[in-house]
């Protein structure tokens, strides 16, 4: 699936994404929790984005709905012409096989193989990876390239799932809180990853954080809250990671 | 090599203990098949192929004695192919350093050659040179159970005189495959032998030159054996024949498909529970190793690795372990089958024995085990792709608990923290609870299969010696007797009791069915014999008409009040008419009785005997077989406690032996079923537990949330395994009752006990295995990692 990249927002530029009335109900027993009401945005092309909002405000659900992994109540998502959302499970596998890269909130590696062999299960059923290698030395893990999960810190589990994402240099890069874990001089080196794979292949960039302080280096800032778009508010000027710091 | 594949291997060794355990399961099941179906076909496809090289006869016929020029009428018989007349006779021999007297058959043979029929296996040395009066050849069991070889000499006695014969060879015949004397039901290969001579030498010593008093022949493809012997009876009715049979009748095959009937039998029901239980097993085991599993099948699947991919994935792992299991069991099937049959091979004398692996057992049992572990993983599988991953990577949302009625009623008040989250565990995975039960209870089941048969076969023999054949010694004559020969032996030294009674082998026909077997006829209460009911009560011969053993009025379809046709096979050959008064149920053997003045009036004669039954001195035993082989009509002698030592003997070799396989795999598949139990309540409980240790539990404390679970699993499922195992082992029995033995349907406290005591210890090592996992449990890895 070539997304179309037909469709046009407003100034122009090209939307990759938009997502229109999306809902997600999760029923758990007898209730229910309505983490997305109805959500309106778009992701455009070669754009970094920064989306933000509270504990519980359904970033993670929405990030995960975009990515493919997850299904949508009601609503629709669409990437480029494809509506994810009456996607068959062929369509979701190849979608996430060939155009996204994630990087999980819980970071999600395998515990059974070690960090190079963590990136190389997804680079070897890519299109145009670069090597395991390569990935890890981008987030500064060359070092430890043969050690098991269970033998690395949080954040050095975390940098393995940016390499693990950014290996397959993905069409649609999308972090859950990628520097949750991180001390501040580790998290700037890994959103510099980030920008890195964003700038040099114009990836189309979506990373949750609660830190507002990374909301600077976004082109665009979308702030959550209770399952709604709160707030969309474009930057004058992207900060490098390299000028951050809290 | 593909990372994924690299995962594989790492998750196989990572899992060895499960995957060791379900690869057991699968060698059991595998193994049971293998041995079972192979030890049958080694056996079937054995003698086979000696009836077809030594040209075994179809039709065997006694008789008293005809001139050999009738054999011109034989050969013209419609159907009939091949005729040989021989000269058959009973000897007792003497055997260099033997002391007790034996017994024994001589067989004519054409004179320095091969006969058509019955052609003799040479062992070693040759057969008895043309024109030679005193060689013999012997049987081989005979020549192995005294040393006896080529060169060695005997002394025979024939119609009262002494001979001194060379033994040329050692041979085998088809006909004494299960070389069994007269009257005895299991082999004696010391106190009896067959042997074999020139024709002409036979027939001199045995005043029988010119004539035959044995027929054997062969008949033409697709011709039925009946008209044959109609015309055979026909024929030499007035030459004392004594009724032709078929194979059927021929002691040596009648044992031999008998063992092979259940074997057949055996074949097909243990291998099918085995199998079901191993498929039903890793159904169950394959599918949780995979659930544990599901976060990291979610993960590949968000980057992209398709269900197909997945499916690939695990059909690869899973039929790493088939294939493990696979080999494993057939190897050690093998092996198995091969001692199993030579076991088989020491009570039916063979050549060789014919051996082989047939792969359509190996494919079929594969082909289960495969199927069942396929289903269990395609399930599992498909539960885990069916999620979207987001949801399946989520680590389970905490639980939806409720509090049981235990723990509201004032019991649960009592149970500290711990053990309600054992309750709570149990109560709320009631499937997976209700699985795990279930998969232990199989396997106490197992236990109880195996081991059941061990008190139900003693219990049989017990029966048989302690309440039916109650005497020490059991003479049989040659012909009938008058009475006053009981006088005469209740004088010889050491006797203390002596009864008679008078055995007629008949054929016992109703409908369609026959059956030829032998009345025993004596009195009406005998002291020495015991007549008993199924509940072991001692029966009263009614003073007329037939009693039948249970099962052969069962084969017969006759009930008490009916009558079946009684043809007598002795003297002067009638059917008449008989009543049936009663059956009785014996565990062992397939007779007829009837009081023996009853039976005296229907053979039309006076008080006569034809054997009798005596309670004797054992010390004095020497003395006594001394008197009674100068007894001239005595034809054997049979020592009960001989005779019952040699039944334990013959049924711990073989069915006991099976039956031992059995149990080490039953026993397996117990410890390999509870072991990967609790590896897997380990796998899922290790976070929680950590996180408990974390929170201050002591290790004993946690320890106790694992083992308590596991142990009350365990005991759930001991009565289920009762019950399904009573199942199995009924299912069984039903199958085995067989002609000559049948298990009573017995099922002992200590049974039961060893099955539960099984599945127990099987318990107790898992947790002691588990036990070194616990104490090496880092909470903080526990806690890092996520699967
Ligand atoms: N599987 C689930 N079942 C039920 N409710 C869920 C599930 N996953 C999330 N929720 C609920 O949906 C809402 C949104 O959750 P989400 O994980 O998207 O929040 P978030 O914005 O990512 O929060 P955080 O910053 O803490 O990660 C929350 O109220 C959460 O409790
Ligand atoms: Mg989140």
């Amino acid at each position: 699936m070539d997304a179309g990249m037909e469709v046009r927002g407003q100034g122009g530029r090209q939307v990759v994404f938009a997502t229109r009335g999306l809902t997600k109900v999760y029923l758990t027993g007898d209730v229910e929790i309505h983490a997305l009401r109805g959500v309106d945005m778009e992701l455009y092309a070669g754009e970094l984005t920064v989306m933000l909002g509270a504990s519980g405000s359904g970033k993670s659900t929405l990030l995960n709905i975009l990515g493919g992994l997850d299904s949508a109540t009601d609503g629709q998502v669409l990437y480029g012409e494809q509506d994810l959302v009456r996607a068959g499970d062929r369509v979701l596998t190849a979608f996430r096989r060939d155009h996204v890269g994630f990087v999980f909130q819980f970071y999600n590696l395998i515990s059974s193989l070690t960090a190079r062999e963590n990136v190389a299960i997804v680079t070897e059923i890519s299109r145009n990876p670069m090597t395991p290698e390569d990935a890890l030395a981008l987030v500064g893990l060359e070092k430890r390239m043969d050690h098991f999960p269970s033998q690395l810190s949080g954040g050095e589990q975390q940098r393995v799932a940016i390499a693990r994402a950014i290996a397959k240099q993905p069409a649609v890069l999308l972090c859950d809180e990628p520097t949750g874990a991180l001390d501040s001089k580790t998290g700037v080196q890994v959103l510099e990853a980030i920008e890195h794979v964003n700038r040099e292949l114009d990836t189309t960039t979506a990373v949750i954080t609660h830190n507002v302080v990374i909301a600077e280096m976004a082109d665009r800032v979308i702030r959550l809250s209770d399952g709604l778009v709160s707030d969309v508010h474009v930057n004058e000027r992207r900060r490098p990671p390299s000028e951050l710091s809290w | 090599m593909r990372t994924i594949h690299r995962k594989l291997l790492r998750d196989l060794t990572e899992l060895r203990g499960q995957v060791a355990a379900i690869a057991v399961v699968i060698a059991a099941g595998v193994m049971m098949l293998i041995i079972a179906v192979t030890t049958l076909d080694a056996i079937s496809l054995t003698k086979e192929r000696f009836y077809r090289d030594s040209a075994f006869a179809d039709v065997f016929v006694d008789l008293k004695r005809a001139p050999e020029g009738l054999i011109q009428r034989l050969v013209e018989i419609p159907g009939v192919n091949q005729v040989e007349t021989r000269v058959k006779a009973p000897v007792r021999m003497e055997v260099p350093e033997y002391e007790n007297p034996v017994r024994g058959e001589i067989i004519s043979i054409p004179d320095g050659r091969q006969p058509t029929l019955n052609r003799l296996y040479l062992r070693e040395g040759f057969l008895p040179e043309a024109g030679r009066w005193d060689q013999v050849a012997i049987s081989e069991p005979f020549s192995q159970a005294h040393g006896l070889r080529a060169g060695d000499t005997l002394t025979v006695i024939i119609r009262g005189r002494l001979e001194t014969l060379t033994v040329t060879g050692v041979v085998l015949s088809p006909e004494y495959v299960y070389q069994l004397g007269p009257a005895d039901l299991l082999p004696d290969y010391e106190r009896f032998g067959v042997l074999w001579m020139n024709r002409r030498a036979l027939a001199n010593a045995f005043g029988m030159d010119g004539a035959f008093n044995n027929v054997v022949l062969t008949l033409r493809a697709g011709v039925r054996e009946e008209p044959v012997i109609d015309a055979l009876d026909q024929l030499l009715g007035p030459y004392g024949g004594i009724g032709a049979h078929g194979r059927d009748d021929q002691p040596s095959h009648f044992f031999l498909s008998m063992e092979l009937d259940q074997l057949r039998v055996m074949a097909v029901i243990l291998p099918t529970i085995f199998l079901a239980v191993s498929a039903f097993l890793l159904n169950v085991l394959m599918g949780r190793i995979i659930r544990i599993q599901r976060q990291q099948v979610a993960v590949l699947k968000a980057f992209g690795y398709g269900n197909r991919d997945m499916a690939i994935h695990y059909g690869l792992l899973t039929g790493l372990i088939v294939l493990v299991g696979s080999a494993l069991g057939t190897g050690l099937g093998a092996w198995a089958a091969d001692a199993l049959a030579a076991v088989y091979m020491e009570y039916f004398r063979f050549p060789e024995m014919s051996f082989r692996l047939q792969p359509r057992v190996i494919l079929l049992a594969v082909g289960v085990a495969g199927a069942a572990a396929a289903v269990g993983t395609a399930r599992a599988v498909y539960g885990a792709v069916r999620l979207p991953p987001a949801e399946a990577m989520r680590p389970p949302a905490p639980e939806h608990f409720r509090q049981g009625w235990l723990e509201r009623s004032r019991l649960g008040a009592l149970l500290d923290q711990p053990t309600r989250i054992i309750v709570r565990n149990l109560s709320r995975h009631r499937y997976k609870a209700g699985l795990s039960v279930l998969g232990i209870g199989l396997s106490a089941a197992l236990l109880l299969l195996g081991s059941y048969q061990f008190g139900a076969v003693t219990q049989m023999i017990d029966v048989q010696y302690r309440l039916v054949q109650k005497m020490d010694i059991n003479l049989h004559f040659t012909d009938p007797t008058p009475e006053r020969a009981l006088a005469e032996l209740r004088v010889m030294p050491g006797v203390q009791y002596v009864e008679g009674f008078r055995n007629v082998p008949v054929r016992l026909a109703s409908g369609r069915h026959d059956y030829r077997t032998t009345i025993l006829g004596m009195d009406a209460r005998p002291g020495l014999y015991g007549l008993i009911d199924a509940d072991y009560r001692s029966v009263r011969l009614p003073p007329d008409g037939l009693v039948l053993t249970d099962y052969l009025a069962g084969h017969l379809g006759v009930r008490p009040g009916d009558r079946v046709q009684v043809e007598i096979m002795e003297g002067h050959r009638r059917t008449v008419g008989v009543e049936v008064a009663a059956t009785v149920s014996e565990p062992i053997g397939v007779s007829a009785y009837m009081e023996r003045r009853a039976l005296n009036r229907l053979m039309r004669e006076g008080p006569a005997i034809t054997g009798t039954w005596l309670l004797t001195d054992a010390g004095q035993h020497p003395d006594l077989f001394d008197r009674l082989w100068e007894v001239p009509r005595v034809a054997s002698i049979g020592l009960i406690l001989d005779a019952e030592s040699a039944i334990r003997t013959y049924i711990e070799d073989t069915v006991l032996i099976f039956m031992a396989v059995l149990l080490v795999l039953a026993g397996s598949i117990a410890f390999a079923v509870v072991y990967n139990n609790a590896r897997i309540a380990f796998a899922e409980r290790a976070r929680e537990l950590a996180t408990l240790r974390v929170l201050g539990f002591t290790r004993a404390e946690i320890a106790w949330i694992l083992i308590g679970e596991l142990v009350l699993l365990t005991l759930l499922a001991i009565p289920v395994g009762w019950l399904v195992g009573t199942g199995f082992a009924l299912l069984l029995n039903e199958a085995m009752s067989m002609d000559m033995f049948r298990l009573p349907f017995l099922i002992t406290p200590r049974t039961y006990a060893f099955a539960a005591a099984g599945v127990l210890l099987a318990t107790a090592l898992s947790v002691v295995l588990i036990g070194h996992r616990l104490r090496r449990l880092d909470m903080v890895s526990a806690l890092k990692t996520v699967e």
